[in-house]
C-alpha cells in the first residue's frame, strides 16, 4: 500500500465537519481563482452570495422536505405541488396579518398537501409518483381557483396576489461591515472570500435563518435520536421496523407532514423574497423538482443537500445578478477543477477516471475558449445541467434508502 | 362479466366522488353546481365545442399513448413534456426551411419530430440503463433544458422571426400542412386519424407481437423476465425512446392543422395531462380514449363555466380530483379483489386432502 492511498483512506476516515471544511475551502478558493483570474468579480461578491441565499432558500426547504419524505420511504415528487399551496397559503395569510403569519400560512398549506400524499401513499397503497403528479396537478387548480375567489377582488388580478409585507433584514455586526470594508480594498482572494462570507452574514430575514438552523436540526433528529432511527427504519426496510414494534403508518404520516410543512415554507420563502412580495402564478418554477435534485446530488443526506442547494442557488444567483458572460467564467472554474481531480487520481494510480477528467475538463475549456457567453437560455438552466451530469458521473456512488418507493401493508410482511 | 366490472367501476366512482368533491367547492363559493353542470353539457353542441373537444383528445390520445408505453414497464416518462415541444419546435423549423412536393414534406416533419422526440427520450433512457439514474429526476431536468433549448432555436438571430409581439418559427409552406376535415362547424385535424392509427399500433404491439410480450413481462416482474431472457436496460431504453417518438407526435396537430409554425405561446402542459389520462385510462386503447375525450370536455368546460361567472379553475381542480381518486379507487378494488380470491382459493382448499395444504402454506 502506497502512502498515497493511505492518505486517500485518510479524507474518508476524517469526521464529517473537517471534510465539510475541505469541500467548502476548496469550493471558495476555486471561486476566488477563478474571479481573479477571468476578471468577473462578480462572481465572489456579496450581492451575488445574497441573491444566492435568497434562491437557494426555497430549494432548501424542498430538499429538506425530500430529506424527511424519502427517508421514511415515501417518494415525493408532489413537493412541487405542495410548494405551490405553500406559495398561497403564505400570501393569503401575509397580506392580511403580515411576514410572521406567511409563514405560518405556508406551512399549514404544504401540510395539507403532505397529509393528502400520506393518504394516497401509506393507507391506500397508491403509486408514489402517481399521487406525486396528482398532488401536483391539484395543487396548481387549488391554488388558482382560491385566487380568482380571494385575490382577484383585492388585488384586480386573479394571477397574483396583492402585496405582502416582507421581513426587515439585518446583519451579524460588527463583522458584516468589516468584511464589507476589506472587500471593497480588491485584494486578490482576500476579497473574494471576505465578499463570499459578508454575503452570508448580511440581508439576513429570520426565514432565512431558520432555513440553516433547520439542516442540523434535521440531521439531529433524524440521525441522533431513538424517534429518527424509527423513521428511517421504515425506509430502510419497514417489515423489520414493523417486527420491533414501529408503528410504520404513523411514522410515514409524520414524516410526509413534515415534508409538506417544509415545502409549504419554501413556498412561504418565495412569497416573502424581497424581489418578489406576494404570490405569483407560475412562480415556483419547478423549484420543487429541484429541491427534490439537491437532496438526491446530497446523497440523502442533511449536509449533501444544502451543498447541493447552494451550488444551485449560487449559479442561479451569478445568472441573475451578472448574466451569461459570469456563467461563461464558471466553465472555467470548472475545467480547473477537472484538471485539479485529474491530478489527484493521477497521484492515486487511478488512470482511467483521470484520463476521463482531463478530457472532461478539456471539452469545458475548449467550450469556455471557442464562446464569448453562455446563451442567456441556457445559463437559466445550468442548475438543471449540473445536476444530470452529476447525475450521470455520480449516481453508482449515491445510496438511496433501501425501501424507498416500494408498498408497505401492515401485517403482510414474508 | 366481473371483469368488466373491475374495469369500469373504479373510474366511474372517481369521477363521481370528483363531481362530488367540485360541488362543494362550486356551493362553497356561492355558485350552483346544477346549473354548471347543464352549462358543461350544453357547450358541447354549440359553435365548434364538439370538433374542438375531438382535436384536444386526439393530442392527449398521443401523449398518454406514450406514457403508458412506459407504463407497461413501470417506467415513469415525466419528461413527455420537453420530448414533445422539442420535437415540435425542430419539426416546424425544418418544414419551414424545406419546400417539398406535399405528402413528402408532410411526412418529412412528421418523421423529424419523431426523430427528435426519441433522442431527446434517450438520454434519460441511456442514463437509466447505464447509470442507474432514474428517469424520473432525469426526465424533469430534461424537461426545464427543452424550455432553453427551445427558447434558444426560436430567437430572432437562430431560426425566429419576429411576428408582432410573437416570436414564432419560419411558416410552413401549405404542402408541408396537414389537410383537415371540414365539418361546417370547425375543422378536424387530419392528425387525428395519426392518433387513431397510433392506438391500434400500440394495441397490437403489446398484444400481439414478441416485443410487447416482454414489455408486459419486464413490467410485471424484472426479475422473471430477466430469467426468461429478456435484456432489461435493452428494453428500458426501447421503451423510453419509442414513448419519446410517440411524444414527438403530440405537438404536430397545431403545428400542422392550424398553427403552421412553432411560436413561444404555443401550447404547454399536455406531458402531465398524457400521465393523468393514461393513469384514466389505465393504459388500456379504449380507456385512454375515453379519458383523453374527458379530459378535452372538461378543458373546453373551462371557456362555458367562465362566461357564467364561475371560476374556469374548478375544471383543473376537477381533473387532478379526478386522477387522485381514480388511482385510490383502482388500488381498493384491486385489494377487494385480492382478498375476495384468497377467500374463494381458501374456500376451496378446505374441501382438498391435508396433504396440499402444507404446501400452500
Amino acid at each position: 500500500m502506497t502512502t498515497l492511498t493511505r492518505a486517500r483512506a485518510g479524507f474518508g476516515t476524517l469526521p464529517g465537519w473537517a471534510r465539510s471544511a475541505i469541500v467548502v475551502a476548496v469550493g471558495v478558493g476555486l471561486l476566488a481563482v477563478t474571479a481573479t483570474l477571468t476578471g468577473q468579480i462578480q462572481l465572489t461578491s456579496s450581492g451575488t452570495t445574497q441573491a444566492a441565499v435568497r434562491l437557494l432558500l426555497p430549494i432548501l426547504f424542498a430538499a429538506l422536505g425530500g430529506l424527511w419524505a424519502e427517508r421514511a420511504g415515501v417518494i415525493n415528487i408532489g413537493l412541487e405541488g405542495m410548494m405551490i399551496l405553500g406559495t398561497w397559503g403564505a400570501a393569503w395569510a401575509g397580506y392580511q396579518w403580515g411576514p410572521y403569519a406567511a409563514v405560518v400560512g405556508g406551512l399549514v398549506f404544504g401540510v395539507l398537501g403532505g397529509l393528502l400524499h400520506a393518504v394516497a401513499t401509506v393507507s391506500f397503497g397508491v403509486n408514489h409518483i402517481v399521487s406525486g403528479v396528482a398532488i401536483t396537478l391539484l395543487g396548481l387548480g387549488v391554488t388558482k381557483y382560491l385566487s380568482t375567489l380571494l385575490f382577484l377582488p383585492v388585488s384586480g388580478n386573479p394571477r397574483q396576489s396583492p402585496r405582502v409585507e416582507g421581513f426587515e433584514t439585518f446583519s451579524v455586526q460588527p463583522l458584516a461591515d468589516a468584511l464589507a470594508a476589506v472587500e471593497a480594498q480588491q485584494r486578490v482572494v482576500l476579497s473574494d472570500v471576505a465578499g463570499l462570507l459578508g454575503g452570508l452574514l448580511s440581508g439576513l430575514t429570520p426565514l432565512v435563518v431558520l432555513g440553516f438552523v433547520l439542516v442540523p436540526a434535521s440531521y439531529l433528529l433524524l440521525w441522533r435520536t431513538s424517534f429518527g432511527l424509527r423513521l428511517r427504519s421504515c425506509g430502510e426496510n419497514p417489515v423489520a421496523a414493523e417486527s420491533l414494534g414501529v408503528q410504520v403508518y404513523l411514522y410515514k404520516y409524520i414524516a410526509l407532514i413534515v415534508s409538506g410543512a417544509l415545502a409549504g415554507l419554501g413556498g412561504a420563502a418565495l412569497t416573502l423574497n424581497p424581489g418578489q412580495l406576494g404570490y405569483l402564478e407560475g412562480q415556483t418554477g419547478g423549484r420543487g423538482y429541484i429541491g427534490l435534485a439537491a437532496m438526491i446530488f446530497g446523497n440523502w443526506r442533511p449536509g449533501g443537500l444544502l451543498a447541493g442547494s447552494a451550488l444551485f442557488g449560487y449559479v442561479d444567483g451569478v445568472q441573475l445578478r451578472a448574466g451569461g458572460e459570469a456563467v461563461h467564467a464558471l466553465l472555467y472554474g470548472a475545467s480547473i477543477l477537472a484538471v485539479g481531480l485529474a491530478v489527484l487520481w493521477v497521484l492515486q494510480r487511478r488512470w482511467q477516471t483521470a484520463a476521463i477528467a482531463l478530457v472532461a475538463g478539456a471539452a469545458v475549456y475548449a467550450v469556455y475558449f471557442s464562446t464569448e457567453t453562455v446563451p442567456r437560455e441556457f445559463a437559466s438552466y445550468a442548475p438543471q445541467i449540473v445536476t444530470l451530469l452529476v447525475l450521470a458521473v455520480a449516481s453508482q456512488r449515491l445510496r438511496p434508502p433501501a425501501a424507498i418507493g416500494m408498498e408497505y401493508r401492515r401485517g403482510e410482511g414474508d | 362479466m366481473s371483469r368488466i366490472r373491475s374495469a369500469l367501476l373504479p373510474p366511474a366512482l372517481a369521477i363521481l366522488f370528483a363531481a362530488a368533491l367540485c360541488a362543494v367547492a362550486l356551493v362553497i363559493s356561492g355558485a350552483s353546481p346544477l346549473t354548471a353542470l347543464g352549462v358543461m353539457i350544453g357547450q358541447v353542441g354549440q359553435g365548434t365545442t364538439a370538433v374542438d373537444i375531438v382535436n384536444s383528445a386526439a393530442i392527449y390520445y398521443i401523449v398518454a399513448l406514450a406514457a403508458a408505453i412506459g407504463f407497461q414497464m413501470k417506467l415513469f416518462n415525466i419528461g413527455i413534456e420537453g420530448q414533445y415541444r422539442l420535437a415540435a419546435c425542430v419539426a416546424a423549423i425544418v418544414g419551414g426551411l424545406i419546400v417539398l412536393p406535399p405528402v413528402l414534406h408532410t411526412l418529412v416533419i412528421i418523421v423529424v419530430a419523431v426523430l427528435v422526440g426519441a433522442v431527446w427520450a434517450g438520454i434519460p433512457a441511456l442514463l437509466k440503463a447505464y447509470r442507474g439514474v432514474s428517469e424520473v429526476i432525469s426526465t424533469i431536468m430534461l424537461n426545464a433544458v427543452s424550455l432553453g433549448a427551445i427558447a434558444f432555436l426560436i430567437r430572432p438571430d437562430s431560426f425566429g422571426v419576429l411576428q408582432g409581439n410573437n416570436i414564432s418559427t419560419k411558416p410552413i409552406e401549405p404542402s408541408g400542412q396537414f389537410p383537415g376535415l371540414d365539418t361546417g362547424a370547425g375543422t378536424i385535424f387530419g392528425m387525428v386519424v395519426v392518433a387513431v392509427l397510433l392506438g391500434v399500433g400500440y394495441w397490437f404491439l403489446l398484444n400481439r407481437t414478441r416485443f410487447g410480450f416482454e414489455l408486459r413481462a419486464s413490467g410485471e416482474s424484472a426479475t422473471a423476465a430477466t430469467a426468461g431472457g429478456v435484456n432489461a436496460k435493452r428494453m428500458v431504453i426501447i421503451a423510453l425512446v419509442l414513448s419519446g417518438a410517440v411524444a414527438g407526435l403530440a405537438g404536430l396537430p397545431e403545428v400542422l392543422g392550424r398553427d403552421f409554425a412553432y411560436t413561444l405561446t404555443s401550447p404547454q402542459g399536455y406531458g402531465f395531462t398524457g400521465l393523468a389520462v393514461a393513469l384514466l385510462g389505465r393504459n388500456h386503447p379504449a380507456g385512454i380514449a375515453f379519458g383523453a375525450l374527458l379530459w378535452a370536455f372538461l378543458d373546453k368546460s373551462a371557456i362555458a363555466l367562465d362566461n357564467i361567472g364561475v371560476p374556469r379553475d374548478i375544471v383543473l381542480i376537477m381533473q387532478g380530483s379526478v386522477v387522485l381518486s381514480v388511482v385510490v379507487a383502482y388500488e381498493v378494488v384491486r385489494r377487494y379483489e385480492l382478498a375476495a380470491e384468497q377467500r374463494r382459493v381458501a374456500a376451496q382448499l378446505r374441501g382438498a386432502p391435508a396433504a396440499d395444504k402444507e404446501v400452500v402454506g
